[in-house]
């Protein structure tokens, strides 16, 4: 039961995580507060059940999933954030509300109101450790993730691209004065953000075999918290809060049954830290 | 006479007005963003329920309370907010709405999911006033809420939100005392959202904490930068076109929220002042239609 549990919030934060990144990196470029996100999330389950229908493999409709998550994400960014980026914070925070509604109803009026059954036969290993055991889903869900971490890591920590990112996260306007196109760099950060939130949808509709046009109400606004909680625009920061959130919501719900909704324990957790801490966990200052 | 449906459509509108010009104070003019402003509705509309139903006060003395302590609750709550700045502030006040819900939702003793029924109309000389009669209290409501806001935006506090809201450090390096203000716009900005709480729950006599949701501190927000956040007349507006909005397109339900989000999303794209806001393209074509037509008089 407790390793079951266990389990499940391993799981539960390994989504968490491939969300999260997306917004963290957004907003370490941007400083834009990317609540159309959660958007870009559903965006990727309905695309990937689409293309698991025409193409039937798992592994490319994730594929086929990120890549037109990475094309939205980049309109987003050139429609919606950059001319905005001079105005008052609030305004590309509402903007980016208003998409994300809109997003929503979109998915409402063209794929209906109802869940659509996402049917797929995963055949995957079970992961293990002594008395924990990870099912075929979550195994998935841990390998696919864990997965993408590391490439991105791989990404940023060795590669120039990464460099330049990291740069540009960190400011813009040097970074540009030594030959760097920020602009190209935001785009492409945006483009792997969103590329990990449709792959993070994918997953989430694999393991409940379910996609929902509000599938990304509670995502959109408990990843905010999860990623101010580790500290707004720290990569390895967010991962940690992830995992912290998604096992604290399943041991102290599931295990210790207090009597409080899952989902504002984020927020209760995001508020006690900021606290005292009030740049997150592993914020700087 | 006004018509039922009409009376009870405006009421709900009035309600909206006064909960846009109090959230205007504390991210208008203070420019603290808070995204949780439904949570201060819904601890006036609690308090007032409570009072009313459990400890047999009245209409008048529950809505006094309830603006009462919505705005200690909400100085309380700005504490933690000080300690933030803009972006982590805008997410620990949707955290803020987010908690005071579930406490709403999971707590028996303000009725968890099943919310609290039986909160009557308020009596006048020992009678229930009348529809009609409700939304002249609410148009009172409005009025005082302006009156405040004149009074405010022309005396020494609107200065120093104004610098506080321009440049935090700048202000207090000005010598003013950045913390009494902020909280002092949090206070005054609860407490207004408590009195709608109170007007709110009183005329639907009954409450459920979904009516207090991060969703509808979207739709307060909303109305505040639709119309022009910042000014008096913009939240008005805003409440009033948003407000009427759902009752206006009831033939196209199926879109109604499709457009409000694309209709926010364009808004932001292209006139983020809003529509009445001091740079926007309305006041600005108004402004050379008045210059022009004077111009116009002076040359004859």
């Amino acid at each position: 039961m407790l390793f079951q549990q266990i389990a499940n919030g391993i799981a539960t934060g390994a989504v968490y995580a491939l969300t999260t990144l997306g917004l963290t990196m957004v907003y370490g470029v941007l400083r834009v507060l990317h609540v159309a996100h959660a958007g870009i999330y559903a965006l990727g389950a309905y695309v990937g059940l689409v293309a698991f229908r025409f193409l039937e493999s798992f592994w490319l409709s994730l594929l086929v999933a990120m890549v037109v998550c990475a094309a939205a994400g980049i309109l987003v960014e050139r429609f919606l954030y950059t001319p905005l980026l001079h105005l008052p914070r609030i305004v590309p925070l509402i903007g980016s509300i208003g998409l994300f509604i809109a997003m929503e109803e979109a998915f409402r009026i063209v794929a209906g109101p109802y869940a659509l059954a996402y049917e797929t036969e995963i055949r995957f290993l079970s992961l293990g450790l002594g008395p924990l055991r990870l099912t075929a889903p979550q195994s998935l869900i841990f390998t696919v993730t864990m997965l993408l971490l590391g490439l991105l890591w791989l990404l940023l920590s060795r590669s120039t691209l990464g460099l330049a990112m990291r740069a540009t996260a960190m400011d813009a306007d040097t970074t540009a004065t030594f030959g760097v196109d920020t602009r190209l760099i935001v785009s492409l950060t945006f483009a792997i953000g969103s590329a990990l939130a449709g792959a993070a949808g994918v997953l989430i509709g694999v393991y409940d075999n379910q996609v929902w046009p509000t599938m990304g109400s509670i995502p959109a606004y408990k990843c905010l918290a999860i990623v101010v909680l580790g500290g707004l625009g720290n990569i390895p920061g967010s991962v940690l809060a992830s995992f912290l959130i998604g096992l604290a919501e399943t041991l102290l719900i599931g295990v210790v049954a207090i009597p409080f909704p899952r989902d504002a324990l984020a927020f209760v957790a995001m508020i006690l830290v900021l606290m005292f801490r009030p740049r997150g966990l592993l914020g700087k200052g | 006479m006004l018509s039922g449906y009409l009376v009870t459509v405006l009421i709900t509108i009035g309600i909206y007005i006064i909960l846009a010009l109090s959230l205007n104070l504390i991210t208008g003019y203070a420019g603290q963003i808070s995204l949780g402003h439904a949570a201060f509705m819904g601890i006036g509309a609690y308090t007032s329920a409570l009072f009313y139903t459990k400890a047999g006060l009245g209409f008048w003395p529950s809505f006094l309370l309830a603006g009462l302590v919505a705005g200690l609750l909400g100085t309380i709550l700005a504490i933690p907010c000080l300690r933030v700045r803009e972006d982590f502030l805008a997410i620990t006040t949707m955290g803020i709405n987010f908690v005071v819900e579930a406490t709403f939702l999971y707590i028996p003793f303000f009725g968890a999911g099943m919310g609290i029924g039986g909160i009557d109309l308020p009596h006048f000389f020992g009678q229930e006033i009348s529809k009609s009669g409700y939304l002249a209290l609410v148009v009172l409501v409005i009025g005082l809420m302006i009156a405040l806001d004149r009074w405010l935006t022309r005396s020494w506090i609107g200065l120093a939100w104004a610098a506080i809201r321009e440049d935090e450090e700048a202000a207090g390096a000005m010598g003013i005392d950045v913390v009494r203000f902020k909280v002092l716009a949090f206070a005054l900005g609860s407490a207004g959202a408590g009195l709608a709480g109170s007007l709110y729950a009183h005329f639907l006599t009954f409450i459920m904490p979904v009516n207090f949701s991060f969703a509808q501190s979207m739709v307060i927000l909303s109305m505040v930068v639709f119309g022009g956040i910042g000014t008096l007349r913009g939240p008005i507006v805003g409440a009033i076109v948003l407000g009427a909005l759902p009752e206006i397109s009831r033939p196209a339900m199926e879109y109604r929220t499709l457009v409000y989000g694309l209709l926010l999303l364009l808004l932001m794209r292209f006139q983020p002042g809003g529509i009445l806001g001091e740079h926007s393209l309305l006041p600005r074509s108004w402004r050379k239609l008045c210059t022009a037509m004077q111009n116009g008089k002076t040359g004859q």
